[in-house]
């Protein structure tokens, strides 16, 4: 176990590598100049754009540049400057992620409560009405744009119901989170409700289930027990994954909530050709994701006795 | 429970369902403002974003920034709303020859940290800033004042560190001497560039920047980055635009939607703009709190002079493309009234402004634009491109724009979109733009010069077309040397009413400020920039 740990940490290393040298490759190949968007249609003075470009080390070969980078982040923690603000990375980077943090987490949590719950409550009932009634909602969830649900729920909630705020002026108020959240956790909400569902459909006829409901096993036990922990591999895996997407990918949920989060900030950065900004955000990105597929890899064998890791 | 469940399901279902009749309330009868009582300390909240740059007068560019910056520092001059000049921190600027100028100061001005204001506050912010080792991104604007070359030069090192034109006399005068004349240099004063920085800056640009101590009607509070940006009003402002309310605290907002969702609920007071979304019903929600007016900005489409097809074009064929446009359909219909077909290539409120002056070209006319293009030998390859940017909801009115010049003169249109703003503007300084793109002014100072000599003139910075034209030119440079600002003003009125023979790019439209206010304040005005007038706006109690 610990073995195994230690050598999915090791092979972090090069995938760190490889995805932040790559985004870094990508923006650097986007059409468009950090400093010279700062002047806009009015054009700047060449020796200004000139000493900012060498303040920011923009005028030094790529693969130099990423160099630098790394060794900054590496050595000392320094994720570099923002080119417009002047603002040091790290700090934008802790503006941003708390916020984010909280938001994703009530998402995920909204998320597997409601997803799995809805997905054993179709999954035990599977050709049945309430079955049928449950895939249709989930069907209406995932086809739905994000946006069109945000813009409805607000303008029902809060425009036309006034029992919530149309938008997060506070972010550590978790009652104005919450509207957000159910809109950022929708999407996912939808497919870990399906994956569930399908899964546990697939074991109710399991050799195992039978022989504990011989057994004689109260069926809270047979659900709660055998059932759920062989049907949450797949479901548990999407989960993984999704962490990463919860905080990455909010961009046009924190958009029409006004929540200044990665999302927002990760977009901005890619418009303004902001590349260590960038690269900033999806190094911890990347190391969520990698941490979060560990974790699952893990919990397979929690899960299922059978899986065993040595 | 399950009974009042579904009832409240079946509440949420039939206001879903009356939502395709859109329900305009709020209370458009809030008359009688001036009967409300007024709190002098009162303090409201406005729509912005976190500024670009640090706030340092000579670095700010975009909006968000420059409105912070205006309510921070107060210049030598302002401008009235018909773009006449308001002496502010000066007391007058004299000049003999249009090349020397004489600045006096208002005595007793003092910065918020209670040092006064002296011309040596201006003079050395200046310097300062002009230094492209600070690098400020406004520094361009100095290059008038003579000197400029030595300090920034555009090749080699640079061989002075502060501009030879500045002098102080004494402590509330100083003089600018420019490189050539300017009869219009004051009006360039108004900009915030020219602002006057304290002592205490020069220990730390960076804190400074984070936190300005400036001159103006409020003095700085806080700045919680991506969060809100907060002024209070300064007690010692003794400028006559003294702040009628307590402070502003400059909310971030990163879509115009979420501001208004917020202006409705009450959370927020003023809002800058309004978005496409909440344009068809803005005012019947707001009422009469409800701003529709034109700001001094301009949206055109220059053809790109350096590219074969445009090189020694016959500029009929640019008239007939002109008046293949159907602006005022266009303006009412895709823009949803957001913009106001232009006559001209000046804007409105800009001093020297003059209604149709392009006369013919600017009305929709599909049988002349025809013969028009025929008689200037037609538009080569028989197909334009126009290169605009996704990012700022340009893609719907190039693409009537290309269709109006189709269905009337039969020339193939189709855009050339790019990703987003950077490229856009990477193309155009690289001049690879493939045949004409999107272009727009919004005004640097209030006069027409600005929108003649900034944008036409062969080596203007604004010139990004190529265009190129020594008749022009020449009396670009007769308009910059006349002896007063009445005859340059008259001078660039006659190049402006000649341009219809050039064709530099199409006017388009003027753009307008679509706002509102919440009913908390009163007394909301906006300016020639776009931005809301701060300092007058009444909180009630």
């Amino acid at each position: 176990m610990g073995r195994y740990v230690a050598r999915r940490l090791l092979q972090m290393i090069p995938v760190f590598f490889g995805t932040t040298l790559l985004i870094f490759l990508m923006v650097y190949a986007l059409p468009g100049d950090p400093v010279r968007g700062l002047f806009g249609d009015k054009g700047g003075s060449p020796q200004v754009i000139a000493a900012l470009r060498h303040q920011y080390g923009l005028d030094q070969p790529i693969l130099v540049q990423y160099w630098d980078y790394m060794k900054g982040i590496i050595l000392h923690a320094d994720f570099g400057t923002q080119v417009a603000s002047g603002r040091p990375v790290t700090d934008v980077l802790g503006d941003a992620f708390p916020v984010t943090l909280r938001l994703g987490g009530f998402a995920f949590v909204i998320e597997v409560i409601f997803g799995i719950g809805l997905g054993v409550f179709a999954g035990l009932r599977a050709g049945r009405a309430a079955d049928t009634g449950v895939l249709l909602f989930t069907l209406l969830l995932i086809s739905v744009p994000v946006f069109v649900l945000g813009f409805i729920l607000q303008w029902i909630f809060a425009d036309e119901l006034k029992w919530l705020e149309p938008n997060v002026n506070d972010p550590s108020n978790y009652g104005e989170l919450l509207m957000p959240a159910i809109v950022l956790a929708t999407a996912s909400l939808a497919y870990v409700s399906r994956l569930t569902r399908t899964s546990i459909a697939e074991n109710m006829r399991a050799d195992y289930v039978r022989t504990a409901i011989a057994k004689g096993l109260p069926r809270r036990r047979v659900v709660g027990v055998h059932l759920m922990r062989n049907s949450l591999i797949p479901v548990v895996t999407y989960l993984g994954t999704d962490i990463g997407a919860l905080l990455g990918g909010a961009v046009v949920t924190e958009g029409i909530f006004n929540i200044q989060g990665i999302g927002g900030t990760i977009y901005q950065s890619i418009v303004r050709r902001e590349g260590t900004t960038l690269v900033g955000l999806v190094t911890i990105l990347v190391l969520v994701y990698l941490v979060a597929s560990l974790l699952v890899d893990l919990l397979y064998a929690v899960l299922d006795p059978r899986i065993r890791y040595a | 429970m399950r009974g009042a469940r579904s009832a409240k399901w079946v509440a949420i279902a039939a206001v879903v369902a009356l939502g395709a009749t859109a329900c305009g309330g709020g209370d458009g009868d809030s008359k009688g403002d001036s009967k409300a009582a007024i709190d002098p300390n009162g303090t409201f909240t406005v729509e912005s974003g976190e500024p670009q740059n640090p706030l340092q007068p000579a670095n700010t560019m975009e909006s968000y920034g420059s409105i912070v910056i205006n309510s921070l520092f107060t210049g030598l001059v302002d401008y009235d709303d018909s773009g006449k000049i308001v002496y502010m921190n000066a007391e007058s600027v004299d000049t003999k020859d249009s090349k020397t100028y004489t600045v006096k100061l208002k005595a007793g001005w003092k910065f918020h940290d209670g040092t006064p204001v002296t011309a040596e506050s201006y003079v050395k912010a200046w310097n300062w800033a002009a230094n492209p080792d600070n690098k400020q991104t406004n520094s361009f604007w100095f290059s008038d004042i003579k000197g400029y070359d030595a300090v920034a030069p555009a090749k080699g090192k640079p061989t002075a560190t502060e501009l030879s034109g500045l002098k102080v006399v004494d402590d509330n005068t100083f003089t600018i001497e420019l490189s050539k004349a300017i009869p219009y240099y004051v009006y360039k004063l108004g900009y915030q560039v020219f602002s006057p920085l304290p002592e205490s800056f020069y220990k730390d640009p960076k804190a400074a920047g984070e936190k300005p101590v400036g001159n103006g009607p409020y003095q700085f509070v806080s700045w919680d980055h991506k969060k809100a940006i907060t002024v209070k009003k300064f007690a010692g402002y003794k400028g006559s635009n003294a702040a009628k309310n307590g402070g502003v605290v400059f909310k971030n907002y990163s879509t115009p939607e979420t501001a208004y969702a917020d202006l409705k609920s009450g959370n927020l007071d003023v809002i800058t703009q309004v978005a496409p979304k909440d344009l068809p019903v803005y005012k019947q929600d707001l009422g009469d709190r409800a701003v529709d007016q034109a700001y001094s900005a301009i949206q055109t489409i220059a053809p790109a002079f350096y590219t074969k097809q445009w090189k020694d074009i016959d500029p009929k064929v640019l008239q007939g493309l002109s008046m293949a446009i159907d602006r005022d359909t266009i303006t009412k219909t895709v823009l949803q009234g957001t913009r106001e077909p232009a006559t001209g290539w000046v804007a409105k409120g800009v001093l020297g402004y003059q209604p149709n002056v392009a006369g013919d070209v600017t009305k929709y006319d599909p049988t002349k634009a025809k013969q028009l293009i025929k008689e200037g030998g037609g538009v080569p390859g028989n197909a334009i491109t126009i290169q605009y940017n996704t990012d700022g909801g340009h893609k719907e009115w190039v693409e009537a724009v290309c269709n109006s010049i189709t269905n009337a003169t039969g020339v193939k249109c189709s855009t050339d979109p790019k990703a987003d703003f950077q490229a856009d503007l990477q193309a155009r300084d690289a001049h690879e733009v493939k045949s004409m793109y999107r272009s727009g002014w919004v005004l640097d100072f209030p006069m027409n010069a600005n929108f003649i000599r900034d944008l036409f003139g062969t080596k203007s910075d604004g010139n990004q077309s190529g265009f190129s034209n020594k008749t022009i030119d020449d009396e670009i440079a007769a308009a910059d040397s006349a002896t007063t600002l009445d005859e340059s003003v008259k001078k660039y009125q006659e190049i402006e009413k000649q341009l219809p023979n050039y064709m530099p790019s199409i006017p388009l439209w003027y753009y307008k400020v679509n706002a509102g206010y919440s009913e908390k304040v009163s007394g909301v005005k906006f300016g020639q920039d776009g931005d809301p007038i701060l300092t007058g706006v009444q909180v009630k109690k």
